[in-house]
């Protein structure tokens, strides 16, 4: 059936069958590759997408879902070809090492801060827990997303507007 | 693993849905949030010809208290009910269960209707909603009708909701004074299923216990009231030798499998602690409200 999506700002037509994952529409029939798949079973959130700025496991929704909506996958976080001040954290805070993970912990950093512009360790920890990371023991995770906290509140103070993420 | 071919409706209104499940009603599974229907699809443990996906009907996603009773929407998420002041400030149980259910990002799209119509023993909130004495509301083209959620739950995954009807609401007593809640969970790790999960709920009345709701996760074929429990409490004071009582008492009425997240006996045990912690912690929020 026809769904049209904004995927990372941009309208997106296609003819897909309903049983069509969300994650193989973002992989395979748009190219994006940065969505990655991780279990298979829901739990490891490596296929972490935002849809309407919700955190949300594109393994367990159809694309057919998302008809009507808008979809941020990592891809999104680039701004005008600059780096979005989680990706500059991730890299300053040494927040990946195989980067299989970082997608997902990306993005839902990203929704956090939006909520929460200072999180706490514990508040870090809270909302990825539904990540899982096999390198880095989590810890440069935790810093480099209450890192970039600190860059987009400075930022937004510069510019006098709030910060907000992708598209 | 993929899941079988299904056509897919998204119907815009509830009389639709409802006219969708009269004509498919056989062949179809209503899609809520998904977080336990779509991994089942994915092994093919269910095979819908036809999913009907009520994420768009308006009105079923409000929390308000109302005519002496909570209601919930069955489309509200379980993030919602995380976030809720209301729940917070009056109804600890339901407070307690819903940063416990599955993880951050499940929870955006989960919701507690799902999660009683799905009816997997190892669900948290049925056990709540069996504690605070909730109903729900079905609805199909006829009309609707109110089913104690005690009466809701059959067997695994079986409830009394007919292939053409729609669960459209929780209905929970409204907070009395005197009264507190909790839920406890054992699980291996963040998103796993309860090990064991114990939802307590008591009612206090001049220094006593007048009336409690104790009720069990994953250790049984469907959530599991522990009335001996139940019964033994009405009108006990409100001693840890009561307490101690009570958990064995309801540790007796658990039916646990042994299996990969433990024996039998330990959850049997766990069982037994977490209801002994759980009145203790449920009648301080009496004592303090």
């Amino acid at each position: 059936m026809q769904i049209n999506v904004t995927v990372n700002g941009t309208q997106q037509s296609a003819d897909v069958e309903p049983r069509q994952l969300l994650v193989h529409f973002l992989r395979e029939t748009l190219g994006l590759t940065g969505t990655h798949i991780g279990c298979d079973t829901s739990n490891c959130g490596a296929c972490t997408v935002l849809v309407d700025g919700a955190p949300v496991k594109s393994c367990t929704m159809f694309a057919v879902q998302t008809d009507g909506s808008e979809v941020t996958t990592v891809e999104g976080l680039v701004a005008g070809g600059q780096l979005h001040p989680i990706q500059a954290a991730f890299k300053e805070e040494h927040g990946l090492q195989c980067g299989f993970c970082t997608p997902g912990m990306m993005l839902v950093g990203s929704a956090l801060l939006e909520r929460n512009p200072e999180p706490t360790d514990d508040e870090v920890r809270w909302a990825i827990s539904g990540n899982i990371c096999r390198c880095t023991g989590y810890m440069n995770i935790v810093k480099a997303i209450q890192a970039a906290g600190r860059q987009m509140k400075e930022d937004a103070e510069k510019a006098g507007e709030p910060a907000a993420v992708g598209g | 693993m993929l899941p079988a071919r299904f056509e897919y409706h998204r119907p815009s209104t509830l009389e639709e849905a409802l006219g969708l499940l009269d004509r498919l009603g056989d062949d179809a599974k209503i899609l809520a949030g998904g977080m336990s229907l779509i991994p089942l699809m994915k092994l093919r443990f269910a095979t819908p010809g036809h999913l009907i996906d009520i994420n768009h009907l308006s009105g079923l996603a409000t929390m308000s208290e109302s005519d002496g009773m909570l209601r919930i929407g069955s489309l509200v998420r379980n993030d919602a009910l995380e976030e809720s002041e209301l729940m917070k400030a009056r109804y600890p149980a339901i407070a307690a269960a819903a940063p416990l259910i599955s993880d951050p990002i499940v929870r955006t799209r989960g919701t507690m209707g799902g999660s009683l119509a799905h009816a997997d023993p190892a669900g948290d909130w049925a056990s709540v909603m069996l504690a605070v004495g909730a109903q729900v509301v079905v609805r199909d083209s006829s009309g609707e009708k109110i089913v104690p959620v005690d009466d809701l739950l059959l067997d695994t995954f079986t409830t009394t909701l007919e292939p053409n009807q729609i669960l459209t609401e929780i209905r929970v007593p409204a907070a009395e004074a005197h009264s507190g809640g909790t839920y406890l969970k054992l699980e291996r790790k963040v998103g796993d299923f309860a090990t064991v999960g114990v939802a307590v709920q008591v009612w206090m009345g001049n220094g006593h216990i007048a009336r409690t709701g104790i009720a069990l996760t994953s250790v049984g074929r469907r959530n599991i009231r522990a009335t001996a429990a139940e019964e033994f409490l009405a009108g006990e004071e409100p001693t840890d030798k009561a307490f101690g009582e009570a958990a064995e008492l309801a540790a007796a009425a658990a039916r646990p499998v042994s299996d990969h997240r433990g024996s039998a006996d330990y959850k049997r045990h766990v069982v037994e602690v977490f209801v002994r912690r759980g009145l203790a912690h449920a009648v301080e929020l009496a004592r303090a409200d």
